[in-house]
């Protein structure tokens, strides 16, 4: 294995340690985007489908590289917008009248 | 020509900072938002920046361009039009495309380095984990969707054909890698494939949003393993991204899904084994009496109380009655009755999916308590109002030998009086008879959710007047 794989390794445990604290922070309330929200950052995957396909020279490549494209633009377009969505709900300032309720 | 792999670095580098301050911003609902915003903007610098990697064969870039362009308008689309009650199945189908993605990936890498053993045996990994990933979360999707039926499907030695399906599937792999002949990726993909489907078909609807989170969790690791497999390439940059933000993701999945399997009290091993749901519970016996009350009753009741507690369930998603029941609320504060909502960690089909739901109809999130927060105010409730719930209200779970037992409940039965709003007398998602309907202080209001809550609106409208 290579220096890079060991240095990856690495940062990969830094980053489980990362996630797990941070994580671990979210109140129930906001459960639900947290999870399109961690699902929208795995969306990182299309910068890797993007390399995968660009760098593809036979047609069998280039096919699997373009699904790839597909579904991580889906991934992280969807994730993101649905998130978005979600959080506007809970974002006072977006919605100053609906929030009231307290006479 | 420029080198742009130092501005590529920094901007990766930059984006992860920006996904790590992203989740950290969840911690409230007041940072939450801009955090999200922030993260998306990092993440379409990232993409935009890969176009500027070295080496890329610009006769591809139309590919990705359209690929881009497809992907991400479904996305967009699909995302803006779909409705709140339907978001657990929609987390699952962009967490099966993030999946798919990456067994795409990891497939292109074993085609073009089969040579290099830490690479192909990540990829490998990567492939199966990806593969399991996006089978196993259109399953989901389609049970949630209701276009599958959402009860377990088990057969007799269910998971030892599974896990021969599994080593079936990896032995093709290891022999691809090993003979370096892509013909057995095949049967590699096909039989991974067919194990995300087995690994999902026995799991029931009600425990399916635990399973998509592990899912997620899965996808996270799946893109981490291929990151590793990029880093070890001449093209590493883009790799050390993607391990950062799928371990992020992994760990983070993989906690939500324990906190969610410990709500319902159930090991995850028990949730995907155990085929939860397909049995009955044999002679339990329920004393008493269903009592059916009016809704002008029930509102009567409601106006002259002190204090309110709601506890809604799906159900309300379902009969879409969340805008009649904050009107409810507001007029009952009108009259100075104390309202609040109680929130179970697995009310609805995702944690803080009911959160979201009522946010939608402009309830104030400072008046959603969970479950921790609030049990203990039930015995000094005048009246709670049970809508569309069923199991997470159940006291069966108090009692040992039901299949609920020991799963943490809201103990709404120690109120003085409760109401419950249900459709028809069925039992709930988990199929068992529900003590708390037959109690002396229980009263039951049939109908759809919509409507009564409509009907109850009315009754006070008309005595307040």
């Amino acid at each position: 294995m290579s220096a890079d794989v060991w240095t990856a390794l690495l940062i990969a445990i830094l980053a489980a340690f990362v996630g797990y604290e941070v994580i671990s922070r979210v109140p129930v309330l906001l459960h639900t985007p947290l999870m399109s929200g961690s699902n929208f950052i795995h969306g990182i995957v299309l910068v890797g489908a993007i390399v995968a396909l660009g760098l593809s020279t036979t047609l069998l490549e280039q096919i699997i590289g373009f699904v790839a494209v597909v579904m991580g633009a889906m991934n992280v377009t969807g994730g993101y917008v649905v998130t978005e969505r979600i959080l506007t709900m809970f974002d006072r300032s977006k919605r100053p009248k609906s929030g009231g309720g307290t006479p | 020509m420029i080198d742009f792999s130092i501005l590529i670095d920094a901007v990766y580098l930059v984006a992860v900072i920006f996904f790590i301050l992203g989740l950290r911003a969840m911690s409230s609902p007041e940072t939450a938002r801009r955090g999200i915003v922030q993260a998306g903007g990092a993440m379409l610098a990232a993409v935009v920046v890969t176009f500027l990697t070295p080496g890329l064969a610009p006769s591809n870039f139309a590919w990705i361009a359209a690929g881009v362009f497809v992907g991400g308008g479904a996305g967009y689309v699909w995302a803006k039009k779909v409705q709140m009650t339907a978001m657990p199945q929609m987390v699952a189908v962009f967490n099966g495309m993030g999946g798919g993605a990456a067994g795409a990936i990891a497939a292109i890498e074993l085609l073009s380095s089969m040579s290099d053993p830490a690479s192909t045996g990540l990829s490998l990994a990567g492939a199966v984990i990806g593969s399991v990933s996006i089978a196993g979360s259109v399953i989901a999707f389609l049970k949630l969707q209701g276009w599958m039926r959402q009860r377990p499907l088990t057969f007799p030695g269910q998971l030892g054909v599974n896990l021969a399906v599994l080593a079936l599937g990896v032995a093709f792999g290891v022999y691809a890698a090993v003979s370096q002949n892509a013909f057995f990726l095949g049967p590699f993909f096909l039989f991974t494939i067919l194990y995300g489907i087995l690994l999902a078909l026995p799991i029931g609807g009600a425990d399916m949003p635990v399973v998509i989170s592990l899912f997620n969790a899965l996808t996270g690791i799946a893109v981490a393993l291929d990151g590793f497999a990029l880093v070890n390439g001449p093209l590493g940059d883009a790799g050390y991204a993607m391990v950062v933000a799928g371990t992020l993701v992994g760990a983070a999945g993989s906690l939500l899904t324990i906190l969610m399997a410990r709500a319902m009290n159930r090991s995850l091993t028990n949730v995907l084994f155990s085929a939860f749901g397909a049995k009955e519970e044999e002679g339990a016996s329920v004393q008493g009496s269903l009592k059916p009350i009016q809704p002008d009753d029930a509102a009567v009741m409601m106006a002259y109380a002190g204090s309110v507690i709601i506890a809604p369930g799906y159900g309300m998603a379902v009969a879409q009655a969340q805008g009649k029941v904050k009107e409810l609320a507001d007029l009952l504060e009108q009259r100075g009755v104390d309202v609040r909502f109680a929130i179970h960690p697995v009310a609805g089909r995702m944690p803080g999916h009911m959160n979201v739901l009522l946010a939608e109809a402009g309830v104030n999130y400072d008046k959603l308590f969970d479950r921790d927060e609030i049990n203990g105010q039930f015995p000094q409730t005048d009246v709670v109002l049970v809508i569309g719930a069923n199991d997470v209200v159940n006291p069966a779970a108090h009692r040992a030998g039901s299949p609920l037992q020991g799963m943490p409940i809201l103990d709404v039965d120690q109120a003085k009086d409760v109401l419950v709003i249900k459709r028809g007398q069925g039992k709930g998602f988990a199929g068992i008879e529900n003590d708390l309907f037959y109690k002396e202080n229980c009263h039951m209001i049939y109908g759809d959710a919509r409507d009564v809550v409509t009907k109850l609106v009315a009754a006070l409208k008309r005595s307040s007047s």
